[in-house]
């Protein structure tokens, strides 16, 4: 979204805002930081592999439990499984968990938000709707979740298209509600402006207007609690994995790893540590980008 | 005030039922089967009859009535029984758990008590801790005491609670051999060196999940002081002459605490429920615990009367936050 907008030219006057924010976003020196380190981490994890290019999953019952040495950088676990290789796949599919299951959770939180806030016979329904999914107790449906449909999707899509459809799909179901609300209260704010009557005096179309005049206005909550998103996604896939209830053993994810090397944890320290420091970095960088957009966003906060 | 409670306390018992049906719908779907247990050797016709006396042939409106029976009207009774040795609940038929073949109420019972050692008393270290670090942080804006303060509770809100618990049992337990990784149940208190030992084993679980609730907690005391100090009110009072302590601590404060008293509310169930992973790293057999374990065995009544138990202490203590709110701040009145 944010390139497409930048990319028109820079004369006039929407892409002068887009260039406030970036300005406002280099001076926050966390989020900078921020960025540089989630940008390296997606590099390894995306370009890691082409360049290491060991298999993951190749079993060397030879070199099992090795530290760090010439051809494993970071050792091999208790089957011999190159750690360097299974961090980056790891990686791979925790990431993408996590930025699969915020786009979904973004989705219908704008969806069921914009509906609620601009028409006025959704809203009653759709907040108590929200309501009621916030007084859900979340983590324990998140497990009885993936209890529950393991073993029908593993079998229709297979053990990894399976598991990580259910997993993405509980997690997007169950994290919407913060972005709804925030955004069905821009949208109320919203609709009371000159604008909008202005483009409803002309015919404009609900849909149309939705699309043209109110979405663009309410991008900047969206955009930050999507990065919010990412990090508690990643957070709770992981923490899914780690209570057994995650991806199946021969799937690395960051989660399954640590899981996989608690039991080890007085002979191997690092391997619990390696993972758990990648799921922290990347959880770290990606709130305190959440951080800077949200100031950098912020009129009140810009240009000061 | 009166009357907004108590049409709040209206509103949740209808919220309450339809949670309910979620969660007993939801598990309804679940494949697992308590008779796939039983020796082949069982007749077809015995097996059918034990299906039915454990109530799974009836159609699911009356299945769900009966739960809803069992749940709201025969386990208080016998909570009562135990209580008072009345003898109200008579021999009606319990919620019994697919594991064990006993009252799921009587195993809540045995483990709630780890659960709110370990978990409560984390909580309240947790708030013990982060209200002065909220408060100084604020107060010294962009100091080296807030950037230290903010940082750490920047990454003690990123890394989760199953990473540090483990980093801390690898540098305390594994390396210097202060305190033992895993906690004793069993272990009861009869004198100083036991006590001395019940500390040392929950000191870590007490760490892990101080920290995380102590940094939350601090973020949300930081920016709600930072809010008043700016206020018109605060200058007023240093323009009276008012010593510096009167006005922080007697002035904002109270005014600062209103929205943190109603986050600390909202997040007492997430002592319930969310400590599940702190459970599971240090081996506590709390609730956490009870409710993983009864997911890998498949065991539904334990299931679901711990889910919906975790959704009426949050809608208790949802209705808790916005009562308070409004008996705190006399700027609020809900009538």
């Amino acid at each position: 979204m944010t390139d497409a907008v930048t990319a028109t030219p820079p004369s006039e006057s929407p892409s002068n805002q887009w260039r406030d924010v970036w300005r406002q976003f280099r001076s926050h020196r966390g989020a900078m930081l921020g960025l540089i380190v989630f940008a390296a981490i997606l590099g390894t994890v995306l370009l890691g592999p082409l360049i290491w290019s060991m298999d993951a999953t190749f079993v060397d019952m030879r070199a099992r439990n090795k530290g760090p040495m010439m051809g494993h950088p970071l050792g091999t676990d208790q089957l011999g499984r190159d750690m360097l290789a299974r961090l980056m796949a790891g990686g791979k599919v925790s990431i993408a968990v996590g930025l699969t299951a915020m786009s979904l959770s973004i989705f219908l939180g704008t969806l069921i938000g914009i509906s609620a806030g601009f028409f006025r016979r959704l809203d009653g329904i759709l907040m108590r709707l929200t309501d009621l999914f916030l007084a859900l107790p979340l983590l324990p449906l998140l497990l009885v979740m993936v209890m529950l449909f393991r073993e029908p999707l593993s079998k229709r899509f297979g053990p990894e298209t399976g598991i990580f459809i259910l997993i993405v799909g509980a997690i997007g179901v169950t994290s919407w509600m913060q972005t709804a609300r925030i955004v069905r209260g821009e949208v109320l704010a919203l609709k009371e402006r000159e604008f909008v009557l202005a483009a409803r005096s002309i015919g404009t179309s609900p849909f149309k207007m939705i699309l043209r005049h109110i979405l663009p206005n309410v991008l900047s909550p969206i955009m930050v609690s999507a990065t919010l998103g990412i990090a508690s996604a990643i957070i709770t896939e992981s923490a899914l994995s780690f209570l057994g209830l995650g991806f199946p053993p021969d799937f690395p994810t960051w989660g399954r790893l640590l899981f996989d090397a608690v039991d080890q944890i007085q002979l191997y320290p690092m391997r619990v540590i390696l993972p758990g420091i990648a799921i922290s970095l990347t959880v770290l960088s990606v709130n305190y980008i959440g951080d800077g957009l949200r100031d950098a966003l912020d009129p009140r906060i810009r240009g000061r | 005030m009166l009357t907004y409670t108590l049409r709040r306390l209206l509103i949740a018992i209808p919220t309450l039922l339809f949670i309910s049906l979620i969660i007993f719908l939801l598990l309804d779907l679940a494949p697992g089967d308590p008779m796939a247990q039983m020796p082949l050797t069982v007749p077809p016709e015995v097996k059918q009859k034990m299906r039915e006396a454990l109530g799974l042939g009836e159609p699911i409106h009356i299945r769900y009535a009966l739960w809803l029976k069992q749940f709201f009207i025969i386990e208080p009774m016998h909570i009562l029984d135990a209580m008072f040795g009345t003898n109200l609940g008579g021999d009606a038929q319990r919620i019994i758990s697919w594991q064990t073949r006993s009252p799921v109420a009587d195993i809540i019972a045995q483990r709630v008590p780890q659960t709110l050692w370990v978990v409560g008393l984390a909580y309240v270290v947790g708030v013990a801790i982060a209200l002065p670090i909220g408060i100084i942080s604020a107060y010294k804006q962009y100091s080296w005491f807030d950037q230290i303060g903010t940082f750490i509770s920047m990454i003690g809100f990123s890394v989760p609670t199953f990473f540090t618990g483990v980093v801390l049992i690898i540098i305390f337990a594994v390396n210097l051999q202060w305190f033992p990784s895993i906690y004793d149940t069993t272990h009861k208190v009869t004198g100083w060196d036991s006590f001395v030992f019940q500390l040392r084993q929950m000191a870590m679980p007490v760490m892990v999940l101080a920290l995380y609730n102590a940094s939350q907690i601090s973020r949300f005391m930081r920016a709600s002081m930072l809010d008043n100090l700016r206020q018109d009110y605060v200058r007023t009072a240093r323009a009276k002459g008012l010593r510096e302590r009167v006005v922080v601590l007697t002035h904002v404060l109270r005014n600062s605490m209103i929205p943190v008293v109603t986050v600390i509310a909202l997040g007492v169930p997430t002592i319930f429920g969310g400590a599940i992973i702190t459970e599971q790293v240090f081996k506590v057999n709390g609730l956490g615990q009870l409710l993983i374990t009864a997911i890998h065995a498949n065991d539904l009544p334990m299931v679901q009367t711990l889910t919906f138990i975790f959704a009426i202490l949050i809608v208790l203590f949802n209705l808790v936050a916005d009562i308070l709110y409004g008996i705190l701040d006399p700027r609020i009145r809900y009538d």
